[in-house]
């Protein structure tokens, strides 16, 4: 069973269809024992990381995701997901979990546009964009470097080591999209919204044994 | 580097599109679930449902639809139409829908697209604008108005203006529809498509009067629009996603491909 953990942060109801689309059974929860007892654990999310680790320390779950990183159950963070996973965000200035050094950075909002002319890109960073794949990862398997994925954020994860660093995208700035550590891999974007190579991302974390 | 997005919209009245799409052997499917289906597997970025359906007793039919449109399509997809509260954009952000579009409510209160920003985060809430061009009028210094009921009512609202005031207000995108272009399929409006964006930091839709893939060319580069809506151009069958895209990536407009088979299809 897949634990897909509500810590009050968006929609998690498209993530757990795109899980049942792909023949895998899951529950949406917010019992840390629950999710201890998960074979495998997502975590997605939109909003601010501050509410987000906020309804976590509440609920429990900040230290029953702890947990369940230290006991090598595969985990998958998703767009928040993907930043409180760092020491730190500098949305509010919040605490977060810990589990890859590092902080989530915001986007400045000073980047020149791309279409030529003056002004500025847009933050939030918006749509479908690219990723090149910087490190190898079993969650890769069958993703191309023409795949794009859609993106909805303004905050974006900045690990202290590279080695934490799977696949980067290009936004004013290269960022790391994609970003893990032992059991724990996640993905700024939104696995259950980028269609088929999404959907194939989501697959390959189904049925990854992390060695 | 972003890309441009390519929107077909449905409208979709008591559960039925109003323009079925037509293929090559005649058939003509009307049900907006299977024309979901269709376009996310052809390649659309993301997919608007508009409802129009009169009766709001009726309204929970389209709440159905969205539930099953979820199921089927695994990109962003928005529902516009008679959102009037903020228990109508909770309704269809439940029922699936990525976002929601509110038009003519909010134009009558303002207040609604705060609310549902601070309710489900700004990045839920599209602000739709149904624009007219008036020249020289008074109150309406950039010569666009806000209109409402298709194009009937003037609302003595400046068009940037009131973009700029739902930006304010926490609007995460806009949907821009030129009422005087809709229809045509002699282009966006280019102007006014231009003048919103530049002035705005959220994206811009453009819509209303696409016609040929060198329209969508053109707002995507000089109208400096974020995505472009299209309709007709694609349901009637004289374009297909994937050839709109192709002739977007000639023409050096970043388009997201669309021919990539991952295996992942719908049996």
């Amino acid at each position: 069973m897949i634990a897909i953990v509500d810590y009050g942060a968006g929609n998690l109801t498209s993530v757990a269809r795109a899980v049942s689309f792909l023949s895998f059974d899951s529950v949406i929860t917010d019992d840390p024992a629950k999710i201890m007892a998960a074979d495998r654990v997502i975590f997605p999310g939109v909003g601010a990381a501050g509410a987000a680790m906020e309804v976590m320390a509440q609920r429990g779950l900040d230290d029953a995701l702890k947990e369940v990183f230290a006991a090598g159950i595969p985990m998958l963070g998703i767009c928040v997901g993907c930043q409180i996973i760092m020491d730190t965000s500098q949305e509010n200035n919040t605490s977060c979990l810990g589990l890859i050094p590092g902080r989530a950075r915001a986007f400045s909002d000073t980047m020149p546009a791309d279409h030529g002319g003056d002004g500025f890109l847009k933050v939030p960073h918006m749509g479908w964009n690219g990723l090149e794949v910087v490190r190898d990862h079993p969650l890769f398997a069958g993703v191309g470097r023409e795949d794009e994925f859609y993106f909805v954020h303004s905050y974006y994860p900045d690990p202290d080591s590279k080695d934490a660093v799977f696949g980067t995208t290009d936004y004013g700035i290269s960022f790391a999209s994609a970003v893990g550590k032992d059991n724990l891999f996640a993905t700024q974007f939104h696995l259950e919204k980028s269609g088929k190579p999404g959907l194939l991302i989501l697959k390959n974390f189904c049925e990854w044994t992390p060695c | 580097m972003l890309s441009k997005r390519i929107i077909p919209c449905l409208d979709v009245r008591e559960g039925r599109t109003t323009k079925g799409i037509k293929f090559e052997n005649n058939i003509e499917i009307g049900d907006p679930v299977e024309m979901a289906r269709f376009y996310y597997e052809a390649g659309a970025d993301e997919l608007v449902f508009y409802d129009i359906t009169a009766s709001h007793e009726k309204r929970n039919i389209m709440i159905d639809v969205v539930k099953k449109v979820a199921r089927t399509i695994f990109i962003p997809f928005s529902v516009g139409g008679g959102i009037r509260t903020l228990e109508d954009m909770r309704a269809v952000l439940l029922a699936g829908a990525e976002k929601v579009s509110v038009n003519s409510a909010a134009v009558k209160n303002p207040d609604i697209i705060s609310q549902g920003a601070r309710a489900f985060g700004n990045q839920c809430v599209v602000l739709g604008m149904d624009v007219k061009h008036v020249g020289e009028k008074q109150g309406i210094p950039s010569g666009y108005e806000i209109v409402i009921n298709g194009g009937r009512t003037y609302m003595g609202m400046d068009a940037l203006e009131w973009a700029k005031k739902g930006q304010a207000l926490g609007a995460g995108e806009i949907c821009l529809n030129s009422i005087d272009a809709d229809g045509t399929k002699d282009g966006y409006e280019m102007t006014l498509t231009r003048m919103i964006s530049e002035n705005v930091n959220i994206p811009v839709i453009a819509s209303g009067g696409a016609g040929t893939p060198g329209h969508l060319a053109e707002v995507l580069t000089h109208g400096r629009a974020d995505a472009a809506l299209i309709a007709s151009m694609v349901h009637f069958g004289t374009y297909t996603i994937a050839e709109i895209k192709s002739f977007l990536n000639r023409r050096g407009v970043k388009v997201r491909k669309t021919e990539i088979d991952h295996g992942l299809s719908h049996s």
